[in-house]
């Protein structure tokens, strides 16, 4: 399939900070990609260098067969951006905003007004059409943002943090939007923290680190790398007290939850044994056990170094060990 | 080029309609140079129709440079000049545009001067088209001083504070108060570093009748470069923001 997005080496330093590190990806035509990582990742520099708000440092990326470094105007006109902020204009209502992005996108005039007012009802906002910007709900602002993106009917959209601040029900309605314009052939780069929504939404997900993409994978084989170590998940009747983290040797990366205990099972037999050594150890019966294949946020986890508190704070019960 | 232009327009009409034609913003319009032209009434009420030219360039310099560095300023702090910068157009568009809705504002300010001190300060003005000229001019290139003030500095503030730093100068040594060619020869060359003087100096040949066409088309030139270069380096200032 043709590549939409073509990023070769593209690199920035903020002074001697590195912030992307020669990063090389492609975006196929009609793709939902979803870019990962952790906060001071580089996602939303990466993001910015591709929408032209930000001047790489080293190294290039094609947008439409066209270089970001020099023909970023033209490329603009087929390219949606909703940025992570709520920035349309307060003093204007809902309908002058979206006039106005109409007008600033060259959609032709005699098209304008039944372009935003489809817009206004897709995204349920036309009985708030002469609600100026500034006194709508965080939510409200954020649809209104999303529709201003694609005013001009962009082939390429920008989302970052696309369903942050919406409703749950508003977010659903996002997704399935989403999932529309891909049937329409609309390529999707997007950034989220809610890996779930990666996982429903992109076809491929790259996830970054310092700077660098660690992985670049389908969500399905990104959780199968992930497979050959399956997470071991037991209740018992009642919490564990003064546990021996030493009878736990079988388990890595140990997490207790009241009466739950789950980690990374390298031998899922010699963990459920130490598990029922502990349980008639401590008089306590095993009311569930379970295996759970991991998924993408394991991945995500794993890849990223990033632990949950939980896990911070049972590594250095444990003294740093796993 | 269409494109551009179409895409200056709408930033203009969007800056007049969400800034600039605000009640509070079209009452300080009117009250400004009323309060102006009534306190130089107050204390010299036979020389006003000297200082008239004067009280016309200070409205359109105030006017101009006190709104367009709040705007633009306001604007990159909400993030809505990123916004902006997204859409598919040229930096230079973008700040021609905005520079647009500064002169607009600043000619309504200068006009309704023009108005009272025609009306109450007996100032004629021989050549009309000249002095349109020239303050067209005028309004365009202190609102693109008013551009890059704003482009240089992150807060509403420091706008307001850097704006100050010129603008109570000029009015001193241009000649709103005093011709500049009274002043000490020292002064005569500094004042030549600003737009203001060679308003002041152009207006009071409209006003006159009277004029060399030489010095005439100096002040039009210098105006012209004044807005230029102003132009030039809020887009790399702008630019450099990008970096």
């Amino acid at each position: 399939m043709e590549a939409v997005i073509q990023v070769i080496g593209l690199t920035k330093y903020y002074n001697d900070l590195l912030a992307v590190d020669h990063i090389d990806f492609t975006v196929k035509r009609g793709e939902v990609f979803g870019f990962l990582g952790p906060n001071g990742a580089g996602k939303t520099t990466t993001i910015r260098m591709l929408v032209g708000l930000t001047v790489p440092t080293e190294g290039t990326a094609y947008i439409n067969n066209l270089d970001i470094r020099k023909d970023i105007v033209q490329i603009k006109r087929h390219m949606g951006v909703v940025p992570d902020t709520s920035n349309l204009y307060n003093e204007l209502t809902a309908w002058e905003n979206l006039q106005f992005m109409a007008g600033l996108y060259h959609v032709p005039k005699i098209d304008r007004d039944e372009r935003v007012r489809e817009l206004l009802k897709t995204f349920g906002l036309l009985d708030r059409r002469s609600t100026r910007f500034g006194r709508l709900s965080s939510g409200l602002k954020r649809r209104l943002t999303i529709a201003a993106a694609l005013i001009h009917n962009p082939n390429i959209l920008f989302f970052d943090e696309p369903t942050s601040g919406l409703d749950v029900m508003s977010a659903r309605s996002l997704r399935s939007l989403l999932r529309e314009l891909k049937e329409t052939g609309v390529t999707t780069f997007l950034t989220t923290h809610y890996i779930e929504e990666a996982d429903q939404l992109c076809e491929r997900i790259a996830i970054i680190v310092k700077g660098k993409i660690v992985t670049l994978d389908t969500p399905q084989n990104l959780k199968l790398k992930f497979q050959r170590v399956p997470t071991i998940e037991v209740t018992f009747s009642s919490p564990i007290k003064s546990l021996n983290l030493g009878d736990l040797e079988a388990i890595d990366q140990v997490k207790i939850t009241d009466n739950t205990i789950r980690g990374q099972a390298m031998n899922v037999y010699e963990a459920i044994k130490a598990l029922t050594a502990i349980a008639q150890e401590h008089n306590v019966e095993i009311l569930h056990i379970n295996t759970i294949n991991p998924n993408l946020e394991d991945a995500f986890v794993r890849l990223t170094g990033l632990e949950s508190e939980a896990m911070m704070v049972e590594k250095e019960r444990r003294g740093g060990r796993g | 080029m269409r494109e551009e232009l179409e895409g200056m327009w709408h930033i203009l009409l969007k800056d007049l309609k969400a800034y600039y034609f605000k009640p509070p913003n079209i009452s300080w319009g009117i009250l400004f140079p009323l309060v102006l032209a009534l306190a130089f009434t107050l204390r010299n009420p036979e020389g006003l129709a000297d200082m008239a030219p004067g009280l016309v360039a200070m409205a359109a310099l105030f006017g101009t440079t006190s709104m367009e560095a709040i705007v633009i300023t306001f604007e990159k702090r909400i993030g809505a000049l990123e916004r902006l910068m997204l859409a598919p157009v040229s930096l230079t568009t973008i700040l021609l545009g905005k520079v647009l809705g500064g002169a607009v504002f600043g000619m309504v300010i200068a006009g309704v001067m023009t108005l009272i001190s025609l009306l109450f300060l007996n100032m004629i003005i021989i050549h009309s088209f000249l002095f349109i000229l020239v303050l067209i001019l005028t309004v365009l290139a202190h609102s693109a001083l008013g551009a890059l003030v704003a482009v240089s500095v992150k807060e509403v503030f420091e706008a307001q504070t850097l704006s100050n730093y010129f603008r109570f100068p000029m009015v001193f040594l241009c000649g709103v108060f005093l011709p500049v060619e009274a002043m000490p020869p020292p002064i005569q060359v500094l004042a030549h570093f600003f737009p203001l003087t060679y308003t002041i100096h152009a207006f009071r040949q409209a006003l006159a009748g009277s004029f060399i066409l030489g010095l005439l088309l100096r002040d039009l030139v210098a105006l012209v470069l004044f807005l230029t270069a102003f132009l030039i380096l809020a887009t790399k200032l702008l630019k450099r923001s990008l970096k």
